[in-house]
């Protein structure tokens, strides 16, 4: 069995590379570099979830004990790759999304024919999907560092593929620095680690935190939060996030938003529950404050956008708090010994690392679509798409419904767990900090909720109502492939928002491996069918139940409609305009107008700046032209980013001084260094 | 006032609604002298002096045949009443006025001496509507005076929800239109889309003497001269404008809401 | 699958059936603390059964989600009804759900119905969802502050488990977490249900209108099923109140028809309660500017925090 899972893996691994090398070498076959290239990366996707899903239902600890894939001469590099729990769950996150984004681009690719290197896409695509993957399975510090970097030079060169446009390049460069910024701070608390462990692999590492002194693990900790919160887009590192994946093409965006923000998660889960040892209480504070306040702001400037893309790159922002919250309150639980309860949260973090893996991707597979079809990202010119766009349509409402946490869909679940969690938070300690949870609580019911109100925009405004340009009036449906990707995404969302106690299976290994509880026996009631907080009395939930009884219940209006409306007609007619000559497209809501209120309520964080200027021939009531600006302080940017930045811009201009050209300057800059280290080493 | 101050006053003010139509109807004030009586046989021979007093030419008398009142276009400023010499048009003190048909408000041969009072809907409309009755407003460029008597139906004194009859929001809510004024050309397309946005089935009511024949504009080429060029009309309640409670009778005379079935002319 | 088919059908049928003669007893009374008769409490039943009997007019702009809302709407506030203890302790379908999957279901429905609203290009539509969409957002952190200060007291989201634990210990009542977390969700259910200070489920000022603005384009059957299931949502929510808050004389599981005829009075006069003071409420006050309202759901997130403290300061 163990080598069938090695096998399957391998296989997934090589057909990447085959689809990579294919889609390289075929560039000039346009048609020819995009079906080998995606196909395989499919195939490979494919193989991933096969193997994933296997692994951890077999409910082992340790899938593939570590191999070393390659050894350099000097002893301690070594390229080493393992499959643990927490390994094999990421990557069932990687290969579904894959998989279902790999099917997209095989429709999605054909805009670029012409145009663009369809070869380059393929390839680079099925490259990143490989060293992705190959984060999640790196056994030492070598194979994880390589490929984290490997991982943020191709996203980059993914971002700036339209590097035609002065935007994209700027994202590009804006990513390609915090990337850095994010390996650097990883790259420092790692080498903390080591250090301690004498050996770069990750076996070595486990519980390494013991023998480090609590000043050290508070550093490295911070470093890592650091690091892997720029990575994720945690707030305030998220800066990146916004203006990055927008820029991507839609298929790439889907996989950096998917997945590649996981990664983030992936470490913080490695790391803290793994190597650092026990944690101390402001640990878990720290993530559960950092996910509170990412969720709230996410979402609250994801509403203030009408660029569908940067609109769900906030929301991902969103979604990456709320994994944090669950897991800071695990972290806390940990501190306090409460394994379960502990366990508890750490499996509604990672539920909703998948689910919004799922979502996420699927979204922003549709407004792929929708890009494609009306060759806008902007959400004030689109409309009407339900009618034009029937499967693109329905897909989205399945995934703005899923990531506004509403039953009976996955978001509504993990979301369910988390608020257990943090309910259950409250008994686990007397200090004042327990009050965290309540109102962490309340932070999520807020942010749900803005969520909702902001996915009520972002479809209605986009696929309902009337077209509000030229393109969107002539939209067409996307291609099989296209909707096939989006299908498959679409029914992982139902399936995990459906089965949950199924999935929780497989969530079991990862549990034990990481908190030493399984909770899925507990978690289970009836059969299955319900869902219940791990505690006797405790609340239950039933997605599967409660659609079931959806059905029960539609013979009620169905009845009433046989008994009293069975003779009634239905007749189409226009709008009511309150007897006006008709309704244009501009007279309907704009998704602006539609967050007005909420962006008046918060002035207080957006300080809107609003600019209305009227031209006029005789009279400024009977306007020619009338020209409206709006513009939002980017806080983090204007007082954060830019002070730092010019910091820095003159500390490196005092800086300047030490290069005056001399030679003699520089000889004795080398002496003087030489002189410190043999003091230093001595 | 404070809330206690404003409960206690509330209280002690009691239901302030008027009895009828369960009690007897309010007395109609000194000036409305009621729906008018016109008995052609008392008319002197060759007699046209209410002809030429009408302002609105709501009574003909063509040579050979009885004297004809519309009520339809009359404004009751009862010019007729006091020139006529052998009292053949009278003042009845009556209020009751709105009819299904508009050769029902045509007065004066043998049998039309009074107008023959609106007969309820239709069994099935009458079980669709007798209990909930929406209607929607359209003032199609009157002069406002039966808006405003339409509105004190929504008083508490006269409480028109106590029917289950009610003015709505959007003409899709709603059963029937209440039209006023002599719509103008500029108010035409509105009537008809609000017509057309009314959901099947559905009825129009015309209410007063501007949208019965276009009232004191007839005659004008800016106006329609009322609404039954335009839509169907359901029923018609004459007036200028017409007394609350002519048009509650009418309303719940549509409605069979009255319990005197019987009395009809 | 402890499912008991009576108790199931009995509360589908008292949540239909009583939903819109609570709406129109409010209805009633504020005529009548108007000094006027005002429609008669079961008017609305007359109301919804013409509108099912009508045809329907919809938009040519519409699309199939402008048919499947009222759908949505009305089986959400069903199924959300079916969660929460009315008569019995144990509510039907409390294992499919808690508080936190009623709240999850209204807000399905919510969400439909502001697609509604969007989806017939009408720019009152527009604003009657944005608006909706708001002042529920703004109301969920109060309303869920408050929720899970009774939870932790109860240490359980099964609403009959809550009810069980407040009846257990009748001094509770008094406690001033209750009735601080009371306060707070009265506040949010006036929000949430549309009454003014709120919204004014009698205008027909289109910039006045926040639920009714979303119904505007729709007619015949669907309407109805709309307003019911307002209705239902309205009454479950009050259900939530009364029965959470006070649950004195609700029966527990296998009582006796004796007790479940108790409860049910019980039930009845505790909520007629609750409507005279949204009656009064909606008398004395005026309709908020909807920049007012957050200040209002403020103050309603303070009251559950406040509640929350009294929870530490006293367990």
């Amino acid at each position: 069995m163990m080598e069938s899972s090695a096998i399957l893996l391998t296989f997934a691994l090589w057909a990447y590379v085959a689809g990579m090398a294919g889609a390289l070498v075929l560039q000039r076959a346009e048609r020819l570099a995009n079906v080998i290239g995606f196909g395989l990366a499919a195939l490979g996707g494919v193989c991933g979830v096969i193997f994933s899903v296997s692994s951890l239902a077999a409910g082992r600890a340790m899938t593939i004990a570590p191999v070393t894939l390659w050894s350099g001469p000097i002893p301690a590099v070594r390229l080493v790759v393992e499959a643990d729990a927490l390994s094999c769950f990421f990557v069932l996150i990687v290969s579904l999304v894959g998989l279902a984004i790999s099917v997209f681009s095989l429709g999605y690719a054909r805009t670029y024919y012409g145009r663009k290197n369809v070869g380059v896409l393929a390839g680079v695509f099925n490259a990143l999907l490989l060293v992705t993957t190959l984060v999640f399975i790196a056994g030492n510090l070598w194979m994880f560092l390589i490929a984290w970097e490997l991982m943020a030079l191709l996203a980059y060169a993914m971002v700036s593929f339209e590097h035609e446009d002065r935007e994209t390049r700027q994202a590009g460069v804006l990513y390609f620095i915090m990337s850095h910024l994010d390996a650097a701070c990883i790259l420092l608390g790692f080498l903390m680690l080591t250090q301690a462990a004498g050996d770069f692999s990750f076996a070595s590492l486990r519980g390494i935190g013991a023998k480090l002194s609590p000043q050290q693990r508070d550093a490295a900790f911070m470093l890592f939060v650091i690091g892997f919160g720029i990575k994720a887009g945690a707030v305030p590192l998220h800066i990146w996030l916004p203006v990055a994946h927008p820029v991507a093409p839609s298929n790439i965006s889907a996989l950096m938003s998917g997945v590649l923000i996981k990664t983030g998660i992936y470490g913080l889960a490695r790391v803290c529950f793994e190597f650092l040892g026990p944690p101390p209480m402001w640990w878990g504070a720290t993530l559960l404050t950092a996910g509170t306040v990412s969720a709230v702001l996410g979402v609250l400037y994801a509403l203030m956008e009408h660029d569908l893309k940067r609109l769900l790159a906030y929301h991902s922002i969103e979604n990456i708090g709320i994994i944090l919250m669950g897991l800071g309150a695990a972290l806390m639980f940990l501190h306090t010994g409460h394994a379960v309860l502990a366990s508890l949260a750490l499996i509604a973090g990672l539920y909703h690392t998948i689910n919004h893996a799922v979502f996420k991707a699927l979204l922003f597979l549709g407004a792929g679509a929708v890009l494609h079809a009306t060759h806008t990202r902007n959400m004030e010119e689109m409309g009407g798409l339900a009618k034009r766009m029937r499967w693109t349509s329905l897909f989205f409402l399945v995934g703005a419904v899923a990531i506004s946490a509403l039953p009976p869909l996955n978001g509504f679940v993990s979301e369910w767990l988390t608020y257990q969690s943090l309910l259950q938070g409250f008994g686990t300690t007397t200090s004042l900090v327990r009050l965290m949870f309540p109102l962490g609580g309340a932070m999520l019911a807020l942010t749900g909720a803005l969520a909702a109100a902001c996915f009520v925009k972002a479809f209605g405004i986009t696929f309902l109502a009337q077209p509000r340009s030229e393109h969107a009036r002539n939209a067409h449906e996307a291609s099989l492939p296209m909707l096939v990707g989006q299908g498959i995404l679409t029914a992982a969302c139902i399936i995990l928002g459906l089965f949950p106690t199924a999935f929780l299976k497989l969530l079991d290994p990862l549990t034990q491996q990481l908190t030493g509880h399984q909770l899925s026996q507990q978690l289970t009631v009836a059969n299955g069918l319900v869902l219940s907080g791990a505690t006797a009395q405790g609340g239950t939930v039933s997605t599967l139940g409660i659609t079931l009884m959806f059905v029960c219940l539609l013979p009620v209006p169905l009845a009433l409609w046989a008994v009293f409306a069975r003779r009634t007609r239905t007749r189409i007619a226009p709008t009511w305009d309150c007897g006006q000559r008709g309704l244009t497209p501009q007279m309907e809501y704009t998704a602006t107008g539609f967050s007005k209120p909420l962006r008046m309520i918060f002035k207080a964080l957006f300080r809107p700046r609003r600019e209305v200027q009227r031209e006029y021939d005789f009279s400024p009531y009977f306007a020619t032209t009338l020209r409206f600006e709006s513009h939002m302080e980017e806080v983090f940017q204007s007082r954060i980013y830019r002070p730092v930045n010019l910091w820095l811009l003159r500390l490196s201009r005092r800086l300047r001084a030490l290069q005056a050209g001399s030679l003699q300057a520089y000889l004795i800059y080398v002496f003087i260094t030489l002189v410190a280290l043999l003091l230093f080493a001595s | 006032m404070s809330v206690h101050d404003t409960l206690l006053n509330r209280l002690k003010r009691g239901c302030e609604t008027m009895a009828y139509p369960k009690g007897p109807a309010p007395a109609l004030p000194d000036r409305h002298g009621g729906a008018l009586k016109v008995e052609a046989a008392k008319c002197d021979a060759g007699c046209s002096a209410c002809v030429t007093v009408c302002p609105t030419e709501a009574i003909a008398r063509p040579s050979g045949k009885s004297v004809a009142l519309d009520l339809g276009r009359c404004i009751f400023c009862a010019e007729c009443v006091k020139v006529c010499p052998s009292k053949a048009i009278t003042q009845t003190s009556d209020h009751r006025m709105a009819v299904r048909r508009r050769e029902d408000l045509v007065l004066g041969d043998t049998g039309k001496e009074q107008v023959r009072l609106a007969q309820a809907l239709d069994k099935k409309l009458r079980r669709l509507f007798g209990r909930s009755l929406k209607l929607r407003q359209v003032s199609a460029a009157g002069c406002n005076a039966c808006e405003a008597d339409t509105n004190v139906l929504g008083t508490i004194g006269w409480d028109l929800g106590r029917f289950g009859i009610q003015f709505v929001a959007s003409p899709r809510h709603a059963d029937g239109l209440l039209i006023t004024g002599p719509v103008s050309k500029n108010m035409e397309l509105a009537l008809k889309k609000t017509y057309i946005a009314l959901p099947e089935p559905r009825i129009v009511i015309a209410l007063g003497a501007c949208a019965i024949a276009g009232g004191p504009f007839i005659g004008h080429q800016q106006h329609h001269n009322g609404a039954s060029g335009l839509v169907p009309v359901d029923l018609f309640i004459p007036g200028c404008p017409p007394h609350p409670l002519t048009i509650l009778d009418g309303l719940l005379r549509l409605l069979d809401r009255l319990g005197e079935a019987s009395e009809r002319r | 699958m402890n499912l008991d088919p009576l108790n199931f059908l009995g509360q589908t049928l008292a949540l239909l059936l009583l939903a819109p003669l609570l709406s129109g007893c409010i209805k009633n009374w504020k005529a009548k603390l108007q000094n006027r008769r005002g429609p008669r409490p079961w008017q609305v039943y007359f109301d919804i059964a013409k509108f099912l009997r009508k045809d329907m007019v919809i938009s040519e702009h519409a699309s199939w989600v402008f048919s499947f809302a009222p759908y949505v709407v009305f089986l959400t506030a069903l199924l959300a009804g079916l969660m929460v203890p009315m008569i019995s302790a144990p509510a039907p379908l409390r294992l499919f759900g808690g508080v936190l999957a009623v709240v999850g279901l209204l807000a399905l429905g919510r969400f439909f119905l502001a697609l509604g609203g969007l989806d017939p290009a009408s720019t009152f539509g527009g604003m009657g969802s944005s608006r909706e969409m708001t002042i529920s957002a703004i109301a969920e952190p109060a309303m869920m502050l408050a929720i899970f200060t009774v939870a932790i007291t109860a240490g359980s989201t099964d609403l009959s488990q809550i009810a069980q634990s407040t009846q257990s210990a009748t001094w509770k009542l008094l406690n001033p977490a209750h009735v601080l977390a009371f306060a707070a969700l009265f506040v949010v259910l006036l929000a949430e249900t549309g009454r003014i200070p709120v919204d004014n489920p009698a205008t027909h000022l289109e910039l006045t209108m926040i639920h009714e603005a979303m119904l505007l384009e729709y007619s015949g059957r669907y309407l109805a099923f709309m307003e019911w299931g307002a209705s239902i949502k309205q009454l479950v929510l009050m259900t939530l109140l009364v029965n959470v808050f006070f649950p004195l004389g609700l029966a527990g599981p296998q009582a006796s028809v004796a007790a479940l005829g108790i409860s049910l009075a019980a039930y009845l006069a505790k909520l007629l309660a609750l409507s005279a003071v949204v009656v009064v409420v909606e008398t004395t006050n005026a309709k908020m500017r909807l920049f007012r309202v957050p200040d209002l759901l403020s103050t309603a997130f303070v009251l559950a925090a406040l509640a929350l403290l009294s929870t530490f300061l006293f367990q």
